[in-house]
């Protein structure tokens, strides 16, 4: 028998049915993947486990902890089960701990509420269990708030309270999606780590194929509330029965077809010369001017039109500032910023005639539009740019040929946006960006908000659409894999400075700065299917 | 928390500065001279100069403003143009019915308030929410100054528990006193407990929705632990600001409610010296209210530093 | 990603059609009380102005549906037009308060951080310390009591509530990425605070102006309650809630009817605003997401 069996459960959410005779199980000391897009269930299945699901719900089947069916269970017994048999770690490690109370005492009370310590004894347990998760007591006080830790530290924050007492099952719910890759790869550590020393059971729950498949024993792969395919990590990836299965492999390592960017000589399209851009930081002394954190450290790099050119760096890197300069949304305090050899910005003003040649997509489809406005209007919008933007038909017209370059259709424009799928609004986002044919289109994580098909999709879109217009792209992402396979050159970005430039191929094959290598060596890799030795640590 | 306190410090003292310029300038366009108005139309030019000179009134308006102040702060708070007394007199005892009836009030209202709005947030949906609900919204929508003249026909004229009118004092004993200012104070309370518990349900319900309360479940704690535990003290941020906003309006109400109570505080004088344009009287009283709401804004951000240690950062 | 699980609290099917429902009652309140104001201006039962000191204190009969005051004034027909000054007053200092209000907070918006959203936030700061009485005291002592120095006294309270309620919510607005596309499209801030900005903070604008429109008739009852607000003869709640005070045991009916039109008033806009607010809500969330 399993340490914890899920059998033939459905979910129903005021009637609606979100999981459909979903089973599978976990031993003790074993790793198990739960791998979905999202609405697939995995983490409604999670909180299933939890008995923590929203109002109205009503679940049917069996869950088994050692043999007690947790639907039977009063909410009292439920209580008395998790935190100490049954832990759980969240996705986003920025809200999931309560600002107002230290990490000592919020880790000391998962001890607290499960056994008669006293408040000296499961501190003291606080503690130890902060020290496993590597929060050492030099460093990581009990006495410790929140908001006084990174994402990562908050994450490990959570782990301890949800270990403290040395669960039989841990649930990891997305538990590095929010993190950066570096940060990612020893969060995973230390989960292996802790599954080892305390022979736990886990559930890793991810839409990432590579971060699972690295870890897992066992996996099991999820779509609209129903397990599709489980199998062993080793031979999951080599059988692949089940179609779903296949496509999410294939969309996971997509890597689109692009023609060859031609080498030019001509002049670069964009120029960026010993940028720097410094923030004031809140004073520290009434009298001493304000403390200055420079985001952006002495940048220079240029990009040829027709090139596609990656920028890669983790979060707080100097990335975002960096985009916002060329775009002309924020004056740098140092260095030139040329557009075909004109600067951004002259005087503290932007013309039109240089906006006209640059155009962005922004990460999240859902925040990306006015949700007042039609579809027809919203692509338009960078007509203001131009001195006679186009009217009536020809207005329409552009409207029609930028929808259907994208793939969309004419009658799509008299929609709303909230009519539309993240994958369709990214593609709405590209179409507004071409409306005005603009020579660079910078692409701002334009694809990390979406699940791995629909990244397949838009990644293809964007390679034609260079192919076919000549556009020339900065791809701006935290992940690796997606810029290695849409990019020419790339910039690695890290602390304001730029560490590492090449060739894409070159700088991920061959990575010369110690940092890069880091990352790569951080990120997680999908196993390889064809058996190919692709060994390039 | 040092640095905080000293900050929050400054704004009220340049809160208080811009409020006093902003009295005085709204009392310096009025029309007239105040000697002239008090003397009668058939005075002597220099009996009048003689008053002004007495007054203070034959300097300029910076000086008039400055001697005003620095004479505020030394308790010092003019003369009344109606009465020839020291304004200070005046306001001196009324004060003390006005500040504690507010106060008296805002203690009334949170307790009311607290226990309502947390049973509702806790119990969401069931008969005591829909009650608290139902109740509130009535007590929202009532003036308190009507209110109060039913408390009066029902409590003082048909059960005769309470008198309907009037002020012992306090020298003539602690409990009398508080019990002369019961009835206004409830009346008082009750429309502002109602914002208040309806304030404090949706904190709760908004922290109850919080991750970190999910985390709390996730450790083992019940729904009431969660919520005492660690929804309260986040929702307290919200109620806090509603709590320093009540007792602006408290004090406001105080000011209308001692009408129909007849207590001697500083509504009735204020409402004569406006009808007496004894405008010196009003001018302090103004200021003497703003200075009280501006203390308690002020207590209720150091409040806000105990309850948030993201406030209390150490540089 | 899965960033868009149901979140751990869905309202029940109950609870929305009793929210609808108060939104009925509330309109229905508020249109009776409206309607009432409009029709007074071509017909009440008697002339609310009238004295006829023989027919005085009489309770509420069927010649006089609410009985007659101490000067023998139809209390039906006072109420119809004192509806129309609670009405007028609360109205107008609503709009006073958005009109400046609004632009205020998108100033403050579009330039944050700047001296001007300093200046202006300080400012809105300052007169929240003010409660509407005292800036009424102060108006009255200077000016002298009339209705229209009761409407500025509410529209300047309202003011810093409208300034600060779009300010935050235009706060977070312009860091939607809708914005910076417009600003990528070279948009200034005054045409992205009309066309970005205004449109998706108008729900709440109207929302917050139902509630402020209740709390105005609350704050020019009280007003005229202590002889600060309209001025006799023009019939007003607050003044004859102040004309029955001392004649409580003797006509109660007096101190009863017009508190029951403000209670009423109140309680209707009230559930109208919490009618419109999860009526409105459910397309701002999934505009906003």
């Amino acid at each position: 028998m399993s340490l914890l069996q899920i059998d033939q459960l459905n979910l129903a959410i005021h009637g609606t049915p979100i999981l459909r005779d979903v089973s599978f199980h976990l031993d003790a000391g074993q790793i198990v993947g739960v791998i979905g897009e999202s609405g697939s269930g995995k983490s409604m299945t999670a909180y299933s486990v939890m008995q923590l699901l929203p109002e109205g719900s009503t679940t049917t089947g069996a869950i088994r902890l050692n043999g007690d069916n947790l639907l039977d269970l009063s909410e009292e017994q439920m209580c008395a089960l998790r935190g100490d048999e049954l832990g759980m770690v969240f996705q986003e490690p920025m809200t999931a701990l309560n600002p107002v109370k230290s990490i000592g005492d919020q880790v000391a009370e998962t001890v607290r509420i499960h056994r008669k310590a006293s408040r000296a004894e499961s501190l003291r347990i606080a503690r130890e269990t902060l020290d496993r998760v590597e929060l050492p007591a030099d460093r990581f006080p009990l006495s410790r708030f929140p908001h006084e830790l990174s994402g990562g530290q908050r994450q490990r924050v959570v782990i301890a309270m949800a270990i403290a007492l040395r669960p039989k099952v841990l649930i990891a719910d997305e538990p590095t999606t929010a993190l950066d890759v570096t940060t990612q790869a020893q969060i995973l550590k230390l989960l292996r780590r802790l599954v080892r020393e305390d022979n736990m059971a886990l559930m890793l729950i991810s839409h990432d194929l590579a971060v699972v498949s690295d870890l897992a024993d066992e996996i099991v792969i999820m779509k609209s509330g129903t397990v599709v395919e489980t199998g062993s990590a080793k031979t999951l990836f080599q059988s692949m029965t089940h179609p779903y299965t296949k496509k999410l492999f294939e969309a996971s390592s997509h890597v689109p077809d692009r023609a060859e960017a031609e080498s030019r000589t001509a002049a670069p399209l964009l120029k960026v010369s010993h940028v720097s851009r410094d923030y004031a930081l809140p004073r520290t002394s009434l009298f001493a001017p304000p403390p200055k954190f420079r985001a952006v450290n002495d940048v220079s790099f240029q990009i040829q039109q027709g090139e596609s050119l990656g920028l890669v760096g983790e979060s707080g890197c100097g990335k975002s500032t960096l985009t916002r300069a060329i775009l002309g949304l924020e004056e740098v305090q140092e260095g030139t910023i040329l557009i075909d050899g004109v600067p951004v910005f002259s005087g503290h003003q932007v013309r039109r005639d240089i906006r006209q040649k640059m155009q962005v997509v922004f990460q999240d489809p859902y925040g990306s539009f006015n949700p007042r406005h039609r579809v027809a209007r919203l692509v338009c919008e960078p007509f203001h740019l131009l001195d006679r933007p186009p009217r009536g038909a020809a207005r329409a017209e552009a409207v029609a040929e930028a929808l259907e370059s994208v793939g969309l259709d004419e009658a799509d424009g008299r929609k709303y946006i909230h009519e539309f799928s993240g994958g369709q609004r990214q593609r709405i986002a590209i179409a507004r960006a071409l409306i005005i044919k603009p020579k660079l289109i910078v692409l701002d994580e334009a694809v990390s908000a979406l699940d791995v098909s629909i990244r397949a999709q838009i990644l293809d879109l964007l390679a034609d659409l260079s192919d076919r217009f000549g556009l020339t792209y900065l791809f701006i992402s935290h992940d690796l894999s997606v810029v290695r396979s849409i990019t020419d050159r790339v910039l690695v970005m890290k602390a304001g400075q730029i560490v590492e430039e090449g060739r894409t191929d070159a700088v991920f094959d061959n990575p010369q700065h110690a940092y890069t290598q880091s990352l790569i060596a951080a990120a997680p890799r999908l196993p390889d299917r064809q058996e190919q030795k692709e060994v390039s640590q | 928390m040092l640095r905080y306190t000293l900050k929050r410090l400054l704004s009220l003292s340049v809160s208080l500065l811009v409020a006093s310029i902003i009295i005085f300038l709204a009392i310096e366009v009025v029309p007239g001279d105040p000697a002239s108005y008090m003397l009668g139309i058939n005075a002597q030019p220099d009996t009048i100069a003689a008053l002004r000179e007495e007054l203070g009134l034959n300097v300029s308006a910076v000086e008039r403003y400055v001697n005003w102040v620095s004479g505020m702060l030394t308790g010092n708070f003019g003369t009344s143009y109606t009465y020839r007394t020291p304004v200070v007199d005046m306001i001196g005892d009324r004060m003390w019915i006005s500040l504690p009836l507010a106060l008296y009030a805002l203690l009334l209202s949170t307790l009311i308030a607290f226990p309502a709005g947390i049973l509702a947030a806790s119990k969401r949906g069931s008969v005591a929410d829909t009650l608290v609900m139902g109740i509130t919204q009535l007590g929202v929508a009532i003036p308190n100054f009507w209110f109060a003249m039913l408390m009066v026909l029902v409590f003082a004229i048909n059960l005769r528990w309470f008198s309907a009118g009037g002020f012992p004092g306090w020298d003539g004993g602690f409990w009398l006193a508080v019990k002369a200012l019961t009835l206004p104070a409830v009346s008082l309370a009750l429309p502002q407990a109602s914002i208040l518990a309806r304030v404090m349900r949706s904190a709760l319900l908004d922290t109850l929705g919080e991750d970190f309360v999910r985390s709390a479940r996730a450790k083992g704690l019940n729904r009431r632990q969660a919520l005492w535990r660690h929804a309260l003290r986040n929702a307290m941020i919200p109620v806090l600001t509603i709590i320093g906003l009540q007792f602006s309006f408290l004090l406001a109400g105080a000011i209308i409610i001692e009408n129909v109570f007849f207590l001697p505080g500083l509504g009735r004088l204020v409402f004569q010296s406006i009808s007496q344009r004894d405008l010196i009287v009003v001018e302090s009283v103004v200021m003497l209210l703003v200075f009280a709401v501006v203390i308690v804004n002020f207590s209720v951000d150091i409040a806000y530093a105990l309850v948030d240690p993201r406030l209390r950062r150490r540089s | 990603m899965a960033v868009s699980d149901p979140s751990l609290s869905e309202p029940g099917l109950l609870r929305q059609v009793l929210r609808s429902r108060s939104l009925i009652i509330g309109v229905v309140l508020s249109a009776l009380f409206i309607g009432a104001a409009l029709v007074s201006y071509v017909w009440t039962p008697f002339d609310a102005e009238t004295m006829n000191i023989p027919n005085k204190l009489k309770p509420p009969n069927l010649v006089h549906w609410f009985g007659t005051d101490h000067f023998g004034r139809d209390i039906f027909s006072m109420i119809m037009v004192g509806a129309r000054t609670s009405i007028a007053v609360a109205l107008i200092a609503v709009g006073i308060g958005m009109l400046l209000g609004v632009p205020l907070g998108l100033a403050s918006a579009a330039r944050r951080g700047s001296w001007l959203d300093e200046l202006i936030m300080r400012g809105n700061d300052l007169v929240f310390a003010f409660p509407a009485l005292l800036i009424a005291i102060m108006i009255t002592a200077v000016f002298g009591p009339s209705a229209v120095n009761a409407i500025i006294a509410i529209g300047i309270f309202n003011i810093p509530v409208f300034a600060r309620l779009t300010r935050g919510s235009a706060l977070s607005l312009w860091t939607r990425d809708y914005v910076l596309s417009a600003r990528v499209a070279g948009k200034g801030a005054l045409r992205i605070s009309v066309e970005h900005i205004l449109p998706n903070i108008t729900n709440l604008l109207i929302v917050q102006g139902t509630i402020q429109f209740s709390l105005g008739i609350l704050a020019e009852a009280g007003l005229s309650y202590v002889g600060l607000g309209a001025q006799p003869p023009i019939p007003s709640w607050g003044r004859m809630l102040a004309d029955s005070q001392t004649l409580i045991t003797l006509a109660p009916h007096m101190a009863l009817f017009p508190g029951f039109a403000i209670l009423l008033t109140v309680l209707g806009l009230n559930l109208m605003g919490d009618g419109l607010r999860d009526l409105l809500d459910p397309r701002l969330r999934n505009a906003r997401r």
